[in-house]
């Protein structure tokens, strides 16, 4: 049940994002279609049941959002300063990290942000290890990078999906 | 008041512009194709959020159609980036000179065809 409702809500936002009106045909129309696609494409998006919608995974879910474009500033201003360099001062290399979320959706956010923030691009993903091209890789040593790269995120991702 | 805002939002325009610069240096500066894709997220991210905020800030009432498009386009770079890296990776595209290390080498060779012949 909980995914039909959260698919439905889903299309239902970018409808309205889309249409930006709230008048009333607009929105029978919307929820309508809404309806019938969530009913009719969703028998087999169990991915959605993952998603958890306590209090706490919501303020998790703003945390996340603020780490992440804190994040995402920090890196780009690191990759301006490198590009801009007359060196071009980089260490690129494929780092292997681990991570401790056990849910697909989790994983799949987790990669989505590293791949987002400029320097890192998940290039592979096998059960719990991720491969990651990095511009500045420091080490190859698993632990290492997993601190780097993966914690801060992951913190709050084990809130909201466990 | 309405002076202020638009002056704001010229300003983020500006700054999204000179990211998309800094972006197009990279990418003829960057020596490989790995490197090259972490500078396309950069243009994206940055370069693109950065002129849609400047936008949103000039024409209020485009907002929600902006939002919009700033969601798409941070929900499927990503993706797109991953697969085209990953299909580079596979199919053998070299690494730059300036590797340091190359951990996903080091994995048995029968990953490497469950990879090819997954989905």
């Amino acid at each position: 049940m909980k995914k039909y409702i959260l698919l439905f809500i889903t299309l239902m936002i970018f409808w309205l994002l889309l249409n930006s009106s709230l008048s009333l045909e607009v929105f029978v129309i919307g929820a309508g279609v809404s309806i019938l696609i969530s009913l009719m494409f969703c028998s087999k998006c169990d991915i959605f049941n993952e998603i958890s919608l306590t209090p706490k995974a919501i303020y998790a879910t703003l945390m996340f959002i603020f780490v992440f474009l804190g994040a995402l500033i920090k890196a780009n201003l690191s990759i301006t300063k490198r590009v801009l360099s007359p060196s071009l001062p980089i260490n690129p290399g494929i780092v292997k990290v681990k991570t401790k979320l056990t849910s697909k959706v989790g994983r799949m956010v987790l990669a989505n942000a590293i791949t987002l923030t400029p320097g890192t691009f998940t290039l592979e993903i096998d059960g719990e290890d991720f491969f990651i091209h990095w511009v500045d890789v420091k080490s190859g040593e698993t632990e290492e990078n997993t601190k780097e790269i993966v914690s801060s995120f992951e913190k709050y991702l084990k809130l909201m999906y466990g | 008041m309405e002076g202020i805002l638009e002056i704001t939002g010229g300003v983020f325009m500006v700054l999204g512009a000179v990211s998309l610069l800094v972006a197009s240096i990279g990418l003829y500066r960057m020596p490989d194709f790995y490197n090259r894709i972490q500078i396309g997220t950069k243009a994206s991210t940055f370069g693109a959020s950065l002129s849609i905020v400047g936008v949103a800030l000039i024409f209020p009432g485009w907002i929600p159609k902006l939002l919009a498009m700033l969601l798409f386009i941070l929900f499927t770079n990503p993706i797109s980036s991953h697969i085209v890296g990953r299909t580079a990776y596979f199919t053998n595209v070299p690494l730059s000179k300036r590797t340091k290390v190359d951990r996903l080498k080091e994995m048995s060779p029968g990953h490497l065809k469950k990879v090819k012949t997954k989905d």
